[in-house]
């Protein structure tokens, strides 16, 4: 049976970054170790991604409040909005959002950096310089990436909780002690836990994807923009394959 | 054209001892496109070999294949007596601190300025020396390319011939005993490539290196060429100086220099 070329294709792309994958695992404990550029890898993706992931973070929360208080007002449960945002942000929106946001902004840019340094042979040249470039390049982005979505998604779901806050005090009066108290009171580890997890594979996706988009470019100034515009959707619609799982699991688990 | 010029160099068993790249029996493929067909060829102490060719003929996976960044299909490549197919990474790595490659794009570093290009070099084969020798060596070499005050420069503030000229920079700062260099004249106007070719022949002189040289420039070939390769349908067509080429009378070189 002869498979459509597209069906193909996809099935030997799968297959490719199974391979870029493992190729990553086997490097990753090896030495020599570029902790100075893991580091730098770190600032780059995670310090300067948090302004974005706070005020889009703030929006989120606040929206979020003012479409569901008129819900919650017909059923006379508005005192139970903050636990109501307070579990949604912090279980799925918060995740799920700065996830996509994330892969917007890192994704892309790890797959243009890489699909133009591979086009103009500087990984060749790094290469040549005694420098292995999949240590340097991507396990760096891999592995920072993995571990900076997870705190970003905890300082954007505070910010996120913060504009929560203003949202129900728009049209009504619920002191700051309270709120937070409500939300604690309605948030258990089992909340808290699945969904921070769930961050480390999203971040991971998001890194590896970019990597092996930009590490894979084809040559010319338009394969680097492919590169960077399919790591974003690749990496995006992998996310909520993640969270499907994820869900799943917790489920099976019995966090839910 | 004589027939001598035609034997391929592999059928000469005679093997030279400043011979600094043996090249014997390469073949290498793309797929279903055949690049290299049993391509042999050897470079010697202090010497300049171009290799000229039609665009997409090889030329550039034939270098890149000497200094491991292509592995060939098959045949042997050695490099200041080591096969380096058959090299662990560690000293692989030791034999390209030895082996300076240009590339045709400069492969400038772009998030890096132009001293951290050079010292990226020093601290990658992780060469031994204190700061103050390391920016003593990169002073010395970009003064070598005449380029000095682009120390704290970011490349892309670099004009074509700049940046080339600090490829070249970085490429030297190790010292090497040979020099690939993949077109180092394209996509620059006569004048900057006339200064190129200058600044090799100058360095050539200085550092007493060998070079391999893939160029279609006929004012490089002429200037700096010691011997000029054919490569034709993958494999070493002809072989000799450049006036003994261009006086052949073969239809496949005179149509390439036609």
């Amino acid at each position: 049976m002869v498979l459509p070329a597209k069906t193909a294709r996809f099935f030997q792309e799968t297959g490719d970054v199974a391979k870029f994958t493992g190729r990553f695992f086997s490097q990753w404990f090896r030495p020599r170790y570029e902790v100075t550029e893991f580091f730098r890898q770190c600032f780059v993706i995670g310090y300067k991604s948090l302004p974005l992931i706070g005020l889009t973070g703030f929006i989120m929360g606040l929206v979020l409040t003012m479409q569901l208080r008129p819900s919650l007002v017909e059923y006379g449960v508005e005192s139970q909005l903050p636990a109501m945002v307070g579990i949604a942000i912090v279980r799925e929106i918060g995740p799920v959002i700065m996830a996509l946001i994330f892969a917007g902004k890192i994704g892309s840019s790890i797959g243009a950096e890489l699909g133009s340094m591979k086009v103009t042979e500087q990984i060749d040249a790094m290469e040549v310089s005694g420098t292995n470039p999949f240590k340097y390049l991507v396990v760096t982005r891999v592995f920072a990436a993995t571990m900076m979505l997870p705190v970003l998604v905890l300082l954007g779901d505070a910010i996120s909780l913060y504009g929560s806050y203003l949202g129900v005090n728009i049209r009504g009066i619920t002191s700051f002690r309270l709120y937070w108290a409500q939300i604690f009171d309605n948030l258990a580890f089992s909340d808290v836990i699945p969904a921070f997890i769930k961050t480390f594979f999203f971040g991971f996706a998001v890194g590896i994807i970019g990597s092996y988009k930009g590490f894979h470019s084809s040559k010319g100034t338009e394969g680097v923009g492919r590169s960077a515009n399919s790591a974003v959707v690749v990496s995006s619609i992998l996310i909520f394959i993640i969270d499907l799982i994820a869900v799943q699991i917790t489920d099976l688990l019995g966090f839910n | 054209m004589t027939e001598e010029l035609f034997i391929p160099e592999s059928a000469l068993i005679k093997k030279r001892s400043d011979e600094v790249i043996s090249v014997r029996n390469l073949y290498k493929s793309f797929g279903k496109n055949k690049v290299l067909i049993d391509f042999s060829a050897s470079l010697y102490a202090g010497e300049n070999v171009v290799v000229l060719g039609k665009s997409g003929s090889g030329k550039s996976v034939l270098i890149k294949c000497n200094i491991g960044l292509i592995r060939p299909d098959q045949g042997s490549i050695e490099v200041l007596g080591k096969r380096i197919l058959e090299l662990e990474q560690d000293e692989l790595d030791k034999i390209r601190a030895k082996v300076g490659f240009l590339f045709q794009s400069n492969a400038l570093y772009d998030s890096m300025t132009v001293r951290e290009n050079l010292e990226f070099q020093l601290r990658r084969h992780r060469i031994k020396i204190s700061q103050q020798e390391v920016d003593e060596l990169v002073k010395n070499t970009l003064e070598d390319v005449g380029l000095v005050h682009t120390i704290d420069m970011m490349p892309v503030e670099l004009s074509g011939g700049m940046r080339k000229r600090i490829a070249l920079a970085r490429t030297l700062i190790l010292k090497p005993e040979i020099i690939l260099y993949d077109e180092p004249t394209t996509g620059l106007d006569p004048i900057t490539g006339k200064g190129i070719i200058e600044l090799m022949l100058a360095i050539q002189n200085k550092y007493k290196s060998s070079s391999i040289i893939i160029s279609h420039d006929m004012n490089c070939v002429r200037m700096v060429s010691d011997r000029v390769i054919m490569l034709i349908d993958g494999a070493c067509y002809a072989e000799g100086t450049y006036e003994e080429i261009i006086k052949m009378n073969d239809p496949k070189i005179k149509e390439f220099f036609e």
